[in-house]
C-alpha cells in the first residue's frame, strides 16, 4: 500500500514535458490538446461478477455498481470503475486516494476470494481533447472510434501506436489514455507528432 | 489481417491476439502415473487439419482472456467463438 509520506516526492513521467505539450496544442475549430493527468489513484479489482456478495461488497465500498457490460465505465463523483475483463476492473480515483480506496475495498471484501492491488504507480493518464482528438487517436488505434461505435462511458484496452493502453471516452468528449509509465513519454511524443498536421491547417 | 470476435470485447484486429494451438487437449490427471509415450502424446502431438479446427486464442492486448475459436485453416473463415467451459460446437460441413 502506498506510503502517504512519499506523496509529495513522487514524479510523473511527463512532469518535465510541459513545454512540448503546450507547444503542441492546436487551437481553433480543428484544435486538439494533449495533457497529462498525473498520479490518479488506480486499483486493480478482481472477483466473480456472478457472486452477489462480491458485487454487494464493492457497492458498499464505492457507493455505486461495478459495470458488468464489457468495455464500459461506471462513474460516481471522482471515482470510476473501468471494465477490463469479465472478472477484472480498474478502480480510478483522485490523486492520493489509493490508500483510502484500498482500505475501503479490503474492508468490505474481507474474507472473500478477490484481489485488490494498488497499481497507481503502473500507469499515468494522458488526456486528448478538442474537435480533432478522435482524428489524432485514430492514427494510433485500429478500433472504430466513431461516435456510433464508441460512446461516452465506454473504455477499451487495445494497441495504441505499438504500445498497449486503456482508452476511455469521457462524458465531456475528451479521451483518456492510461499508459504504462515507461511508455508515456514515447506515446505523448507520438501523439504530439500526430497532432502537428492540424496546426498546419490552422495556420492556413 | 483477421478480424477476430473476442467473446467479451467484440471484434478486434488479429494483432491484439496470441495463438494458443489446438483446443480441448486435456492434461493427464495424474502425470506421475502417465507413461512417457502418453506424456509425449499430450505434450507434443497435435492435430494438423486442412479445414476446420477448434483452437485456443488469447486476447493479449485487450481483456487478456483465453477463449476458443473454430477457424478454417485454409480460408481463415471463423465459424464461431466460445468461452472456456462452453460445450464443444459441431464443426461446419
Ligand atoms: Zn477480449
Amino acid at each position: 500500500m502506498a506510503n502517504p509520506a512519499l506523496f509529495g516526492r513522487r514524479r510523473s513521467p511527463l512532469q518535465d514535458h510541459d513545454a512540448a505539450l503546450v507547444r503542441g496544442a492546436v487551437a481553433g475549430p480543428r484544435g486538439v490538446t494533449l495533457k497529462e493527468i498525473p498520479h490518479l489513484a488506480q486499483i486493480t479489482l478482481r472477483g466473480d461478477a456472478d457472486d452477489a456478495d462480491f458485487i454487494g461488497a464493492v457497492r458498499a465500498a464505492l457507493g455505486f455498481e461495478l459495470p458488468l457490460a464489457a468495455n464500459t465505465v461506471a462513474v460516481s463523483g471522482d471515482v470510476s470503475a473501468l471494465w477490463l475483463g469479465p472478472d477484472e476492473w480498474l478502480v480510478v480515483g483522485a490523486p492520493d486516494s489509493e490508500t483510502d480506496l484500498s482500505i475501503r475495498l479490503n474492508g468490505t471484501l474481507k474474507g472473500q476470494h478477490v484481489l485488490v492491488v494498488d497499481v497507481t504507480a503502473n500507469r499515468t493518464v494522458l488526456e486528448l481533447s478538442g474537435p480533432s482528438g478522435r482524428g489524432v487517436l485514430e492514427k494510433a488505434c485500429g478500433l472504430d472510434l466513431r461516435p456510433r461505435a464508441f460512446k461516452p462511458g465506454q473504455c477499451a484496452q487495445t494497441n495504441l501506436a505499438r504500445t498497449v493502453g486503456i482508452l476511455e471516452l469521457g462524458q465531456s468528449g475528451a479521451w483518456r489514455i492510461y499508459v504504462r509509465n515507461s511508455f508515456a513519454l514515447y506515446l505523448a511524443d507520438w501523439l504530439l507528432d500526430a497532432m502537428a498536421e492540424y496546426a498546419i491547417d490552422a495556420a492556413l | 489481417m483477421l478480424l477476430i470476435p473476442c467473446p467479451w470485447c467484440g471484434e478486434r484486429d488479429e494483432t491484439e491476439f496470441r495463438y494458443g494451438g489446438q483446443a480441448h487437449v486435456a492434461r493427464p490427471l495424474d502425470p506421475n502415473a502417465t507413461g512417457d509415450a502418453a506424456w509425449a502424446e499430450y505434450l507434443f502431438m497435435r492435430d494438423n487439419p486442412k479445414g476446420w479446427f477448434r483452437e485456443r486464442w488469447n486476447h493479449a492486448a485487450g481483456c487478456r482472456r483465453w477463449f476458443n475459436m473454430v477457424r478454417h485453416t485454409i480460408t481463415h473463415e471463423i465459424a464461431s467463438v466460445y468461452k472456456p467451459g462452453d460445450p464443444k460446437p459441431e464443426l461446419p460441413e
